[in-house]
């Protein structure tokens, strides 16, 4: 038997059959050619009908989508072809979504790369896959009505066909495609009013729903290709350390074991197998040199903090003269404080690339193709043009994907062994080799007046700068307005309002994470804000509502979740609620948790959950990434801190980073309060008003403030 | 040299008996349904059937397997048919996915066992299974639709 030859897929059979002899000598074993779920065969780029950089039509009918976002869980694969399929007037049952390539036509309008965060994909999506699809519907038209010789004004199109009803004449898309394809494509096609929308606004399922059922869905980290190897790689313990001494021989004779490489960030073991170059890494005997941050600690940075809080900050807001209206009135003032939090996506860290002279191929789920084309371009000296990017599933993202760290290693052990490789993180890689939610503390004062009125408010907070990691063109005139996102926006009306920044670069990679500056700030905001409801002997509820007169949306959404939770009706003895709303990402979420006290164990019971994201695209979705949102937030809430002793981040799996359970989680229920218009992001705003909402609970529950995360009593 | 019985088909392994199920799966095999979030037996992702069992493939060295059989997510359902993957799909569980096959691996033990799990069963057998996309109650749903009659609720025959 040639232990080489591919086996491609087996069928099941009942019988047991003798298979493959499968041991370490075999190398990459079974070779499966990579393939997407999903992607429409037959309708690929030898479509006659392809008018745009979405959109294909073959001449069976069958009709491809190619979504240019990628698919994390919020439902992009499905919600981007429903904007493009709903102008086309296609049918949708034959409707396919194909992950797009790498390509300057797919380019972030906003970010200026090809990207997918900041929840904006349906956001910039919605007018050019409209017009993508209603553009590509004229063509069809004025084909068939050409072929008909009648005036294109008196033909329709329906569900993948084009008709005239006079003559009775009725062609299929797949039929027109040819002759659509000769024609010009209008730059300015006629849009749909919203109310003639048949597939936007109603839930339709996913269409990458049956492919993870079945353990179909590929993604980054089930990527192979023949002569693949996989690869383990060592980092420093400590943040910034260098690599000192390392034997490669004794590693390089282990079973399985065909590589190690030196890195810029430490050393890998490249072999053939996960297990075969974890085994290798183990016996590397690596020795490191500890660098600046070998001293930084957690209880260090704390008092860092509230050091640099006493000095001057860059002003983001200034409204009146906080300070001295403050000191006319009843002075309430509070700390804030937050820890560095890992994203733990589920899918651990992953690329595969293969360096060859021509150019450099990726296979990774990421959430920046333009900037994986520049990290391979820059290791290896091609253009960017010449890394192309297979986009795969993405087993979770929240803004660590975005990060290039994973990917220029890969790049730099593919171009040294020369052949494929996929670089493995373990979950403790994932944990330490990576990009932080920021520490932070936010001093918050007000002063209020004999109603409760306030008169002023001041906020400070301390934190490091994300953008200038990130994008640094984004930080304008010294300020990176993540650090102060949902604070020196916040909506209540205060005459006297100040906002003032003090940067803190504690030397820890600061990323992106789920909701971003407002994960944080959120909880500052919210929970000040029931501070001062409380010292004016005001209903939080409505103290909140009375402060909202001038945001009519944010109002909306605090009513309605206040409403639907019965707000100050009774509740089972021994459980308090506590309210809270906040803007992000241009969407309102307003949320009002129940909470009781298990054994000193904080137990959330039921979350109620109103937004108003402008336009509803795909409901369902919604409703999913509102209880995404809320079990991402909660896991912060209750569990997550990334801690530092030594310079060595101290978590390293899930038993000491936990994340929410099947049992914590609370039943929620979502309202959707949508006022139409513009439309706002959907996968980030359910995360930041959920902790505040169960501290607010908590103190209405037990009379003890709490002000630091993760909760504790 | 290690005899496994893998959804109905037999292996003869020549590897390391310390290498983990997990891996001889998805490196050697290419059966990438059952998944890596861990390696430690703490995320559920990685769930198989061992005679029947749930276990997780990341903690059994293959040297523990010698004529056992092993069901993996590729081999629950000749169609991808069954009524948990059904009703995963009628109650739209999956968000980016990654921990789904691990989480109905682990249902479909606890249904085998437990045909109608109350509210509480259903977490304890799940409570070592996580997913960070949070997509719990929808789980937890599409266990109690799969565990109804056939007929009710629609979507699942
Ligand atoms: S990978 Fe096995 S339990 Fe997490
Ligand atoms: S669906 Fe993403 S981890 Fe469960």
């Amino acid at each position: 038997m040639n232990p080489n030859k591919p086996a491609s897929v087996r069928p099941l059979s009942p019988a047991r059959r003798d298979f493959l002899k499968v041991s370490a000598a075999l190398g990459g074993g079974l070779l499966l050619a990579f393939y997407l779920p999903g992607r429409a065969r037959g309708a690929g780029s030898a479509a006659p009908f392809a008018p745009n950089a979405w959109l294909r039509i073959a001449s069976d009918g069958g009709i491809t989508i190619l979504v240019d976002k990628s698919e994390m869980g919020q439902g992009v694969m499905t919600a981007l072809p429903m904007l493009l399929a709903e102008e086309l007037d296609a049918d949708w049952n034959k409707v396919r979504a194909e992950f797009a390539p790498a390509g300057p036509e797919y380019k972030h309008p906003w970010f200026g790369v090809q990207g997918t965060g900041g929840s904006t994909s349906v956001r910039v999506g919605w007018e050019p896959l409209r017009k993508a699809g209603a553009a590509a519907r004229e063509m069809l038209v004025a084909a068939a009505a050409k072929k008909w010789r009648v005036d294109p004004a008196t033909c329709h199109s329906d569900r993948g066909f084009v008709l005239h009803p006079k003559s009775k004449r009725k062609a299929s898309y797949g039929e027109l495609a040819a002759a659509a394809a000769a024609l010009p494509v209008p730059a300015e096609p006629k849009l749909k009013e919203t109310k003639h929308f048949k597939l936007i606004g109603k839930s339709r399922p996913r269409l990458d729903t049956p492919a993870k059922v079945r353990g179909q869905a590929q993604f980054g980290m089930d990527v192979k290709l023949p002569g693949m190897l996989i690869a383990a790689a060592a980092r420093s313990p400590v943040l910034g350390g260098k690599l000192k001494s390392f034997s490669a021989e004794k590693v390089k004779a282990l079973p399985g074991v065909r590589y190690v490489v030196e890195i810029s960030n430490g050393v890998a073991v490249v072999g053939t197998s996960y297990w075969a170059a974890l085994k290798g890494r183990e016996a590397l005997g690596l020795e490191w040199e500890a660098g600046p941050l070998a001293t930084l600690d957690s209880a260090g940075l704390s008092a860092k903090f509230q050091e640099l809080m006493g000095t001057p900050g860059l002003v983001a807001k200034a409204i009146g003269d906080a300070k001295t209206a403050m000191a006319a009135g009843k002075h309430l003032e509070a700390d804030y404080e937050v820890p560095y939090l890992a994203h733990a996506c589920m899918e651990p860290m992953n690329c595969t690339a293969w360096v060859k002279p021509e150019g450099v191929e990726l296979w990774v789920g990421t959430q920046g193709q333009s900037s994986c084309q520049i990290t391979a371009a820059k290791i290896t000296g091609l253009k960017p043009e010449q890394v192309k990017v297979n986009t795969t599933y993405l087993g979770g993202g929240f803004g660590r994907r975005f990060a290039q760290d994973f990917v220029a290693e890969a790049v730099e052990i593919a171009k040294a062994v020369g052949k494929p490789v996929k670089l493995v993180f373990s979950r403790e890689d994932d944990l330490r080799a990576a990009h932080y939610r920021p520490a932070t503390l936010t001093r918050l004062a007000a002063g209020l007046d004999a109603e409760g009125k306030p008169l002023a408010l001041a906020i400070k907070t301390v934190g490091p700068s994300i953008m200038a990691a990130a994008f640094p063109s984004a930080i304008k005139d010294g300020l990176d307005s993540t650090a102060v996102e949902g604070l020196a926006d916040q909506p209540y009306a205060v005459p006297n309002f100040s906002t003032e920044w003090v940067r803190h670069e504690a030397g820890v990679p600061v990323w992106f994470w789920r909701s971003v500056g407002h994960s944080q700030n959120a909880f500052a905001m919210e929970g000040f804000i029931d501070e001062l409801a409380h010292a004016a002997g005001k209903d939080p509820f409505e103290f909140r509502r009375a402060l909202l007169g001038a945001q009519p949306k944010a109002r909306a959404v605090l009513e309605l979740a206040a409403a639907k939770a019965g707000w100050g009706k009774p509740l089972p003895k021994g459980q308090a609620r506590g309210i809270a709303v906040h803007e992000s990402f241009g969407s309102w979420v307003a949320q009002v948790a129940e909470v009781s006290l298990e054994n000193q164990r904080i137990r959330v019971h039921r979350v109620i959950c109103a937004v108003d994201c402008g336009q509803v695209v795909n409901p369902d979705t919604i409703v999913a990434q509102m209880e995404s949102g809320i079990a991402f937030g909660l896991s912060a809430a209750l569990h997550g801190a990334i801690t530092l002793k030594d310079g060595r981040v101290q978590q390293g799996n899930f038993h000491d980073y936990p994340i929410l359970r099947m049992g914590e989680m609370p039943k929620v229920e979502v309202f959707l309060a949508p006022s139409g218009g513009t439309l706002g992001g959907v996968g980030e705003p359910g995360t930041p008003p959920i902790a505040p909402a169960v501290a607010n609970a908590l103190f209405a529950l037990t009379g003890k403030r709490l002000r630091k995360l993760p909760l504790a009593l | 040299m290690l005899n496994l019985y893998i959804n109905g088909d037999r292996y003869r392994i020549d590897l390391p008996g310390d290498t983990p199920l997990l891996w001889v799966l998805r490196d050697q095999l290419g059966l990438t349904g059952t998944k890596f979030g861990c390696g430690e037996g703490l995320c559920g992702a990685c769930t198989v059937h061992i005679d029947g069992e749930a276990a997780r493939a990341c903690q059994t060295p293959i040297s523990t397997l010698n004529d056992k059989e092993v069901t993996t997510i590729e081999g629950l359902s000749p169609r991808g048919d069954h009524p948990l993957q059904k009703a995963w799909v009628a109650e739209e569980v999956p968000q980016c996915g990654y921990c789904q096959c691990g989480m109905i691996m682990s249902a479909a033990a606890l249904l085998k066992k437990k045909p109608k799990p109350s509210e509480t069963e259903i977490d304890q057998a799940l409570a070592g299974n996580l997913c960070r996309c949070g997509t719990y109650n929808r789980i937890r749903k599409a266990v109690q639709r799969a565990a109804l009659p056939v007929g009710k609720q629609g979507g699942l025959k």
